[in-house]
């Protein structure tokens, strides 16, 4: 990639400018969002009750009966992947000396991105915290089979 | 004997050492992002699955890899926020490198708060 310094006074171009200026001004934005929500995301679920040692399916299950917690980690799964993303993007850019290279990798960034925020947000729409067959010992309490 | 340069917000110092700390505390919080949604993900698939998965959490290793983890996020949540004081507020700059400090004594305060109940949880102590 080979750099090019404008001439001073030449007008900018507006459109290549807005881009990462929007993508500057996304970086703080969900930044101060993501602190809270990741916060509250690490407190509930490392520091109250029993931390680590109580996370399984039933825990996922009945936290994600309550659309609360699903609105929260819908959140989080978009804003913290486009931001992580973004600042990986912003790496590559720093570090790679060939053009081609550099955009295989930005692609490949935003693919994975993409399949994991389709991926994610499926989950937690499509997600059954009581599925048929599965033993009652593994479910959250309020499943009719538990 | 030429002198060292005196540093300024973006070169030497806590400007770069902070940007260099917040740029590795970030790419690791994004690889473990993606296998986090991966593995939650396997609460689509069976009860099984995800317990199976999410019980390597629990070990030892894992368990410690977690309390550097829950540091990253404490760094870059912090720094962020004096990345965004730096940018919007009028005073950022001036008290760049003592708001560092501040972002690493918070840090602390906070990580020193978690980790005996993490390690307890962990340990079973």
């Amino acid at each position: 990639m080979s750099v090019v310094i404008e001439q001073p006074r030449s007008p900018r171009n507006r459109k290549q400018a807005n881009f990462e200026k929007y993508g500057w001004m996304y970086m703080r934005a969900s930044g101060v969002v993501l602190v809270i929500l990741i916060f509250g995301h690490l407190f509930t679920n490392l520091f109250l009750g029993e931390g680590i040692k109580a996370i399984d399916f039933a825990f996922v299950g009945g936290k994600w009966s309550d659309p609360f917690w699903q609105v929260w980690d819908l959140l989080m799964l978009w804003l913290a992947l486009i931001h992580g993303t973004n600042g990986m993007r912003t790496i590559v850019n720093d570090y790679t000396s060939r053009e081609g290279l550099r955009k295989a990798l930005v692609i490949a960034l935003w693919a994975i991105c993409a399949a994991l925020i389709v991926l994610g947000t499926l989950v937690v729409f499509t997600f059954d915290p009581c599925p048929a067959g599965s033993p009652a010992n593994l479910l959250p309490s309020f499943c009719p089979a538990s | 004997m030429p002198s060292m340069p005196a540093g300024t917000l973006y070169r030497g110092k806590v400007g770069m050492w902070s940007w260099v700390l917040h740029r590795i505390t970030g790419v690791a919080i994004f690889f473990f992002l993606l296998v986090h949604v991966l593995d939650t993900a396997l609460v689509r698939l069976s009860p099984e699955a995800y317990n199976a998965v999410i019980g390597t959490y629990k070990t030892p290793i894992i368990g410690l890899a977690e309390l550097g983890l829950v540091a990253a996020i404490l760094y870059h949540a912090l720094n962020g926020v004096r990345v965004i004081l730096i940018d919007f507020w009028r005073k950022g700059v001036k008290y760049q490198n003592v708001m560092w400090w501040v972002v690493v004594i918070i840090s602390a305060v906070l990580f020193l708060g978690f980790a005996p109940r993490h390690l307890s949880h962990v340990f079973g102590w």
